[in-house]
């Protein structure tokens, strides 16, 4: 078993974990990534996906939408804009997300759309994600 | 001289009054237990994210193509002040107290000839703005029908702040709340957030320095600093509910102790009344009794 590192994943409203894990891998803005302990210090915005934390516990997956992450050498912090464990992500609350999503790529102007559809797109992924697993 | 039966129903009214805040309070200490659970559980979001903030403004801060949320628009003519204030009144001075920084503030402003634009969130602080600077008024946040403030509120609010500073109308804003600190005291607190201003990060903390930015540093700040605005927003928006339930919950329990004392004097009044009654009474009776 790797060294383990602090984790902790934050939302603005609470604080969802603070674990000791071996990997988490973060859905980056620029693609997906595995924080190990002792990782060069980091700073990686998030886009929506599945956030993967191995522990001695076991392994506990999260859906973010975006946020940030933190990642310095002895622990990792995940803020993000909203988290919840997958389990509890159904077809409903990605739904709910996806429509929030495009209203928000629909009212959006210049170059906000293509922040706003790439976020779409995002989510989108992601539900196919969830739907195969 | 009141009659008997008036003072009776005194009595009787006052009574349901100290029921009535008695139960505010109970509720108010219920509810500021809430919020105050609410305010500690965003507390390590908001630290974290204005230590990375504050380490990223101080790298890219200075270069030219920082962020016009960060450098600003170059002037500071016009003020956009964010006036949290409560949606419902019986909560002491919590909402005076906030209106009080405001109006110093604005009419600092306006001496040194700025223009000030306010937004109000929560009725109360409106009501009593409006009735000086009602043509100052931009937009109201109405936030009655919110039981519990989550983060999608602030984030309506920052929206809305946002795009007004996209739009231009406004170079500086502020926000305006309680503080909490405990039940007897809470403080009204003026924070900048357009442009983001940051305490100077410790020297000691030269690590941020050394981060890797993923896309780059431009892009992460870009991403960052409205979710600043919004978390800033949320923290002070939880602040200020864990400070109205506390203003609620002294103010009440003044009231009540207040009640208590209006009781135990109407009461003597009472009987000091029903006895000079009797005693009149018997007077009556007595020189009748003389008279035959």
């Amino acid at each position: 078993m790797a060294d383990l590192m602090q984790f902790d994943l934050v939302s603005p409203e609470r604080k969802l974990a603070s674990v000791q894990a071996a990997t988490v891998q973060i859905p980056g803005a620029d693609g997906d990534l595995t924080a190990m302990a002792d990782h060069a210090p980091m700073i990686t915005t998030l886009r929506p996906g599945v956030l993967t934390v191995e522990g001695p516990e076991g392994t506990v997956e999260y859906v973010v939408t975006g946020g940030f992450a933190d990642v310095a050498g002895p622990s990792v912090s995940v803020l993000a804009e909203r988290a919840m464990p997958k389990a509890e992500v159904t077809g409903e609350v990605l739904a709910e997300l996806i429509a929030e999503a495009e209203a928000k790529r629909d009212a959006a102007t210049d170059t906000a759309v293509d922040v706003a559809a790439k976020l779409v797109a995002d989510l989108n992924a992601l539900r196919d994600a969830l739907g195969a697993a | 001289m009141p009659s008997l039966k008036d003072l009776k129903n005194r009595i009787e009214s006052v009574k349901s009054t100290r029921k009535i805040t008695k139960a505010m309070q109970m509720v108010a200490a219920a509810k500021l237990r809430r919020a105050q659970e609410a305010a500690e559980a965003g507390r390590p979001y908001a630290e974290r994210m204005l230590a990375v903030m504050g380490g990223l403004a101080s790298s890219v801060g200075n270069s030219e193509g920082a962020p016009r949320l960060l450098a600003g628009t170059g002037s500071d003519q016009t003020h956009l002040l964010v006036v949290m204030t409560s949606e419902r009144g019986l909560c002491g001075g919590f909402n005076t107290t906030i209106v009080r920084l405001v109006r110093t503030r604005i009419e600092e402003l306006l001496a040194a000839g700025k223009t000030v634009k306010i937004l109000t969130v929560g009725k109360k602080g409106r009501e009593q703005l409006k009735r000086d600077y009602a043509e100052l008024m931009v937009a109201h946040v109405d936030l009655t029908e919110v039981k519990n403030i989550g983060y999608a509120n602030a984030s309506e609010i920052a929206a809305d702040v946002l795009a007004r500073f996209d739009a231009g109308e406004y170079d500086v804003a502020s926000i305006y709340f309680n503080t909490f600190q405990s039940v007897i005291s809470q403080v009204p607190t003026e924070t900048q957030i357009v442009p983001a201003k940051f305490d100077a990060p410790e020297e000691a903390d030269g690590a941020s320095t050394l981060y890797d930015y993923e896309p780059s540093e431009e892009a992460v700040l870009e991403d960052l600093l409205p979710r600043g605005v919004a978390t800033q927003i949320f923290s002070a928006l939880l602040e200020n509910a864990a400070s109205e339930q506390g203003a609620r919950m002294s103010a009440m329990d003044n009231a009540t102790r207040n009640a208590g004392d209006m009781i135990d004097k109407l009461t003597i009044q009472y009987n000091r009344s029903r006895q000079a009654v009797i005693t009149n009474e018997l007077i009556e009776i007595i020189s009748g009794a003389e008279a035959l």
